[in-house]
Parts: structure tokens; sequence; C-alpha cells
């Protein structure tokens, strides 16, 4: 969409757009802009309508993490306007500007200057229109809730743009209000669309039909990699209105209700060829150290697992999928609406601008909703019946098909001085992952390794992905170090941490929670961790008790720190549910596999915490006003895992080395099968 | 094989020609359109496409539309009174009590049919009464301090 066609749509007022190549740079890698002239370098762009409403568009998408209300609170904060006068359009590769996805903790530190720019931006170009039209000073001009005013002069938004169309392209450095002066940004502004929530109401991809829309099912092999021999379709074919389409190994259904989706899929007879399976959950370990480019990790050193677990997004999977005259437009849950339109480009063999994704506000990602595989079956199936066509993926689908957070074997080793402090650190992961590798204790003499290797599942991205495993690997081995030197483990992180923002969390946490004055009782345990990543500060404290090999999380106290706070409320939300996820994959979530098929595919069969497995939860935000924000959707996660561990430690005196911790019970304790 | 099952959802009567075996949640979805109860298992594990029926919070996935003819149920679409918010609702906005909320209409529904028995639940109560339900994104603690909320004040209504 161009300017032109852009205003077209929108009807005349103020249109904001804002260039910012140092930002472009950096998320594209810089090859960007030569691909894609204006408009589509463009980060962000505002609109200020005739009736006094202001559109915001960004490509970023609303997951759970309330990205919608926190980049609203930015607009209101630099426009002078109230919340409820904006509407922010994310996600839409038809009317937004290009985005390379919601990943990484990025939105706040990336997209929200971005959007306070633009507002500011506008404001001033409001003011410009003001001072013409009432021919006063600039300065004399107050801009506040929606209004500019001046004297006994007061317009609205709307009255001053009223037959003015124009546009603004601002540079980078707009000024921007200090932190210490937000009155909307940095205060607990309520989820802009939660009365739809708790409606009901809000429209879901999987939520979402057309009018002629089909239905459709996809017929995937029993187990990864298995190649198709035959195919009998004559039954399924035979139930009213049901299409089954082939094209190669690809087998979709498509029927006019979902009901008659299924019955065709119970009767389509396929063989399958298998491919002979390389490693299974049992042994995978082994598998990434032999199967790594080079594993040449010193000797001599602790060995700690992590296994692969599923994101689990409440809402599976799912598309909708249209073809007009040669365009496709497709509805689907994405945390890389673009990444989606270049995949589906790439599979139909057309131009991006002949491809729309919308994402609608989804059910929760975690990270798990970088790709398009349903989009590209909805299409596929839509192209093949002439019609559009819903793809619903099931729990189970999602369970097996999408991909998982990394598996890894991590080697760490380290020695220390006589005073306690490191000497030499060194550590090795092989295939989860690089994230947070680096200690951000001072060590003289330190090696850390990414070794890359070759995956049996199909694996991406997560939330806090290797993040996690290298801080359980390091706080636990930590611990290790700081129990064999026999130092207090705060007194020994205190020790090696010169950072005085990782000081300042781990201080804050122990303080929270008593640390000093905790007391030893049988059974129970005390743990503590430090870390950081991706911008920000995260420390836990622990407390477990354990009962004949069973482990209970009681208490976890959470300092984090991510610069100034954008949503005081929203950010301990993100806590809270931090702590939560991180209590399964420290606990008990894992992936079990074999012969190349998940026999972890449903929920009956992969525990995911509920409500009986909460501790309570204490959370110290640090809001570091003179700092901008970072992201928060993933380092709160990461301190937990190696806190529980060493609690277990404290209160067992065993040295768990593999997440998850208790996937039945301790070791060396009478199993018994898992609740559910 | 396909037959006429009147549904009375939400105070009023619908005719639904459905097969009896097909689930409760895919004819509240696909035919009636009340797009509020959510799939997420299909097993009865994640209690996403809680309804209430006769009162009882029931997780429709499971449950064969031939099986509740008749009987009265209510979907989140239902719960709000001539426009207003029922309290359950108005406490889970208040508690800030979801994230991307997929799971939020069947804990609502699951809320509802809690206070509707025990007005006034401890924190265990509350704890064991929704254990079924599960909150990918980790908001139980604000589940739980809704539902003492709406219990405070007189939820049950």
């Amino acid at each position: 969409m161009n300017r032109r066609d852009f205003f077209a749509v929108l009807g005349g007022g103020v249109l904001v757009m804002l260039v910012d190549d140092e930002i472009l740079a950096q998320e594209t890698g810089g090859g960007r802009r030569q691909q894609h002239p204006e408009p589509e370098n463009l980060n962000a762009w505002l609109h200020i309508g005739e009736t006094g409403i202001v559109t915001v568009y960004s490509g970023k998408v609303e997951v759970g993490q309330n990205a919608r209300t926190s980049l609203t609170q930015a607009v209101a904060e630099e426009l002078h306007a109230p919340v409820a006068s904006i509407r922010m359009v994310l996600g839409d590769t038809g009317l937004t500007p290009y985005d390379m996805g919601t990943v990484g903790s990025m939105t706040t530190p990336r997209m929200w200057p971005v959007m306070r720019r633009a507002a500011a931006t506008a404001r001033e170009t409001l003011v410009d229109l003001a001072a013409q039209k009432w021919m006063v000073e600039r300065s004399a001009i107050l801009v506040a809730d929606g209004k500019v005013t001046s004297g006994t002069h007061s317009a609205g938004f709307g009255e001053l743009t009223h037959g003015e169309t124009l546009t603004r392209t601002i540079p980078v450095n707009a000024a921007l209000a200090p932190a210490t002066e937000w009155k909307i940004a940095g205060s607990s502004v309520a989820k802009v669309n939660g009365r739809d929530i708790v409606t009901g109401a809000h429209k879901y991809t999987y939520d979402r039909k057309t009018p002629g829309m089909l239905y459709a099912k996809v017929l995937y092999p029993p187990s990864f990699g298995a190649t198709l021999q035959s195919l009998d379709s004559s039954a399924a074919e035979t139930i009213p209105g049901v299409k089954v389409v082939r094209e190669g190994d690809f087998v979709g259904v498509t029927a006019p209700d979902s009901f008659a989706a299924e019955k065709a899929m119970a009767v389509l007879k396929a063989d399958w060829r298998p491919l002979s399976a390389e490693t299974s959950s049992k042994d995978v370990y082994a598998y990434f150290k032999k199967n790594a480019g080079d594993s040449t990790g010193a000797s001599g050193l602790a060995v700690y697992t992590v296994a692969y677990i599923a994101h689990v997004p409440l809402e599976p999977r799912s598309a909708l999928a249209e073809w007009n005259h040669g365009e496709l437009t497709v509805w689907t849950g994405s945390q890389r609406p673009f990444g989606v339109r270049s995949e589906l480009a790439e599979h139909f063999n057309l131009p991006e601008d002949k491809v729309r994704v919308i994402v609608p506000d989804t059910g929760s990602g975690y990270g798990g909703k970088h790709s398009g595989d349903a989009a590209i079956e909805a299409a596929r199936l839509a192209k093949a019946s002439g019609k559009p066509v819903k793809r619903d993926w099931t729990r189970e689908e999602e369970m097996t098909w999408a991909y998982f957070r990394p598996g890894g074997l991590i080697e760490v080793g380290g020695t220390l001085n006589s005073d306690g402090t490191l000497a030499e650190w060194e550590m090795h992961n092989y295939n989860s992952g690089p994230s947070a590798l680096q200690t951000p204790y001072e060590v003289p003499r330190k090696k850390e390794q990414y070794h890359q290797a070759k995956s049996p599942l199909r694996q991406g991205s997560y939330r806090g992905l290797a993040g996690t495993a290298n801080h359980f690997v390091r706080e636990s081995y930590m611990d290790e170090l700081a129990h064999s030197a026999g130092i207090d483990p705060l007194e020994f992180r205190l020790k090696n941490a010169r950072n005085e923002r990782l000081r300042a969390v781990i201080q804050a946490a122990a303080g929270k929670f008593g640390w000093k004055d905790r007391k030893k009782s049988p059974g129970r345990g005390f743990g503590i961790s430090g870390g950081f990543e991706k911008g920000s500060y995260v420390s836990n404290c622990v407390e477990v008790g354990v009962v004949n090999g069973a482990v209970k999380v009681l208490r976890v106290v959470e300092a984090f720190e991510c610069g100034a706070v954008v949503n005081p409320e929203h950010l301990r939300n993100q806590v809270d549910g931090a702590i939560a996820m991180g209590l399964g994959g420290a606990l008990f979530e894992h992936i079990d596999f074999a012969e190349n098929r998940i026999l972890t595919n449903r929920l009956s069969r992969y525990r995911v915490p509920r409500f009986a497995d909460m501790p309570v939860i204490e959370t110290v935000l640090i809001d570091r006003k003179d700092l901008p924000p970072a992201g928060a959707g993933e380092t709160p996660i990461m301190g937990l895992a190696p806190a529980i561990g060493n609690a277990i430690f404290d209160a067992t005196g065993e040295r768990i080395r593999s997440l998850p911790m208790v996937p039945d019970k301790l070791p060396g304790t009478k199993s018994s099968p898992s609740a559910g | 094989m396909a037959r006429v099952i009147e549904l009375n959802v939400n105070g009023s009567r619908h005719t639904v020609d459905a097969d009896p075996e097909r689930t409760l949640l895919s004819v509240l979805r696909d035919d009636l359109e009340l797009t509020g109860t959510k799939y997420g298992c299909g097993e009865g594990q994640c209690a996403a496409c809680t309804v209430l029926v006769e009162g009882v919070p029931t997780k429709s996935c499971i449950t064969r539309v031939g099986a509740v003819g008749g009987k009265r149920i209510v979907t989140i679409e239902g719960l709000p009174a001539s426009g207003k918010l029922h309290p359950v609702q108005e406490a889970f906005l208040e508690a800030d009590a979801m994230q991307c909320g997929w799971c939020t209409p069947g804990m609502i529904l699951g809320a509802v049919g809690l206070l509707r028995h025990t007005p006034h639940p401890s924190e265990a109560d509350i704890v064991s009464g929704m254990n079924g339900h599960i909150c990918r994104c980790g908001t139980y603690s604000r589940v739980v301090r809704a539902i003492q909320l709406a219990a405070s004040k007189g939820g049950r209504a």
C-alpha cells in the first residue's frame, strides 16, 4: 500500500510516518531497504482522522504479552491523548509496515520508542496547525487529554485536521518525555481489549469463519519422515461434500463441516513407509555430542542435560485462507506475519504483494508460533477447492508437528581462588543454543562455546530459549562451587558479581525472601539464582518442600529489573506467568519420543503446570527510570529452574543436573505415575 | 443419521440439524457461532471448553450434543445480564486475570459454577475446584484473586 492508497482508506487528516534507519538496519541486517523502497522502509505510521480517531499501525502482534496495551500507552503518552481514543492496528501485512516479528523481547526496546516518536511528531504537527489557524505562538499552545488549547481557543484533534491532508516523515531523534515525567506510560493501564476477552467476543483465528468456507484436515504420517506409498480415498469421497486432495505426500480433506472432514479422515486408507529412527529421548544427549560440528569440549567437566519441551499454546495453530483473482489472504495466529507472508509467497511462487497475512490477537505463542504451517495448508486446500478454507490444528497435531524447545547437553567446570572468587570457568552447550551462555560474573579465564548439533526433532524458538538452559547450568554449578568452598550461595554470588544491576536484583530478591534469616528444617530447602539476558536482570529465591521424593515449590521471590517500567501490573503479570511456565520446564515437562514418534502428544500425556502446582509468588520490580525499557517476556523465566534445583540440593543433598528435575519423583525414591 | 436437536442455549431455543454424536463444543462454535467457547485439547484435560449445563461446569469437548438436548446451557456469551458484565467477569478484569485470554471464558464459567455451590471458597477450595483448568500463560494466582474478589462482592449473583 502506498501513501495515496493510505489516504484513500483513511480519509484526510494527519499522517505521520517514521523512518528509522538504525532500527531498520538492526532488524533486517541492512538489506531490506533496497528490496523494499518506501513506504515499506517505515517502522510505524500513525494517522489522526478528521473525526479525531487516532489509528496507529505496527507489524507487531498481540499474543497475550499485552503489546497492544503497552504500545497504546506509548502513543497516548506522547500524543497527550486518552488511551480510549487510540486504535492500534497490528500484524496485518496489507496495512502495517514491515516487521521482522514479535520475537526476542524486542517490542518494548525497539517498537515502543518508535511509537513514541511518531506520536510526539503528530502532536507537534497539531501544534503547527493550531498556531496557523489561531495565529498564535506555538509556545502559547497546550496539548492535553486529546485537546489543543490556547487562551480562549480549543479544538479536538479532528477539528484541527479537518480539510487538511498532511504527511510528516520524521527523523529518529524526535524529543521524548523522560520517564520521570510519564503520566500514562509507566502506569498500570488495563488491558485495552480486556472486555472482549472476558465476554468471549474477541475473534481469534480459530474462531473465524467466512461465507462458503470449507473445513480442512490434513493427513500426517504416523511417524516423522515416513513417505506415502499408497492412498485409497474412495470411501472418504463417498461422503457428501468431501474432497480429497493429494499433492505428493501431502494429503488434505475439505468438507462443508468439520464433522464430515473428521469422518473422511477416519476412512482414508494410507500406507506409509517409515524412516528408521536415529535416536530416542532416552539416548538423545549422547546423540547431540556425537552429532555436533565440533565436540572438542574439555574432559572432567560436569554434565547437565535439558529435555525438549513443548510450547502448548492453548490456541493451536489455525488459518483461514481465501484466494481472490490470484491474490491470497490468510488469517492466522503467528508471531511473524511478514515471515508467514514470505513462506506463502515462496510456496505459491507469488510476489509478496499478492499475499496478505492478517494476525488477529492470538491465543499465545511463547516463541512457538514463528512458522506458517497451518497457513500453507489452508492456502493449498483453498486453491485446490476454489473456496475459502479453514484449517484448525488439533492439540495432538500441535504437540507433534509444531517445533519444540531444543534439548541440550551442557558441560561446565570452574575453579576458585582461595578467597572464593572465580579463577576459571568453562561451559559448552551442545544443541540447545548460545543465548545467555556468557557468564555475568567476573572470571579472569573463561571459555564458553556453543556447539551446533543435529537435532532429531524439529526445534525452534521458545520463551527464553537457551537462556533457561544456560542459566540452569551456570547457576546450579555456581551453587556447586559455593558449597564446595563452604561459602553461602548469596555471598558467593555477590563476591563474584561486579555488575551493579545484577547485584541489585540479587540483593533485592534475597532481602524480600529473608535469605539471611532462613531456617533449615527437615524436608525444606532454599535456593538462590541470578542472571542477565536481553537487557534485563533477574534473581530468584525459592523455598521447596520435599516429601518422599515429591518436590513442591512453596514460595518464589523474583526480583526483576528491565529499565523503566512501562506498565507495572502487566509486568507483574508477565513475571507471574514466567514463574508458572518455568515451573513446568524445571520440574516435569519433557518430550518423550521413540521410533520417530512423539509419545507425549496430548495433555493427558504431557503434564503442564496447574493451579495446584503454584507456589506463593512475590515479585520485586526495580523501576530504573534512568534507563530505557527492555523487554520482559523472557528473562523472568530464566532464574527459576536453578533456584529450585539449588533448593532441592539444600533440602536433600542431592544435586540434580537434568531438566526436568523431577519428571516423576526424585531419583532413588519409589516412583509412581505423575499426577495429571 | 442427522437428527434435529432442540438446544436451550443462553435462554434461547435453537433447533439444530446435527449428528447427536457430535460434540457440544463443535455445535456451539460451528452451528450457533458461539465461539467464546474454546477448543483446547479435545480430551477434557484443559477445560477451555467449559460451559454450564443446568448450572454445572461441563467440558463441552467431551459432551455429545445428543446428551444435552433440552437442557439449559449457558456459554460465556450468555453470562452478562442485560448488557452488564457478570461479577465474575468484572473480577477477572479487575485482577488482570488473563494474558492471551484463550482459557478465560472457560475459567470464568468454571468460577461461576464453583461459586454457585461454594459462595465463600477458601484458597484451597479454589485451587481444587479450578485445577482442571489450564492457563498456559500462567495467570493462576490472578485467577485465584479474581474468584476471591468476586466472592467478596457476592459473585454468586
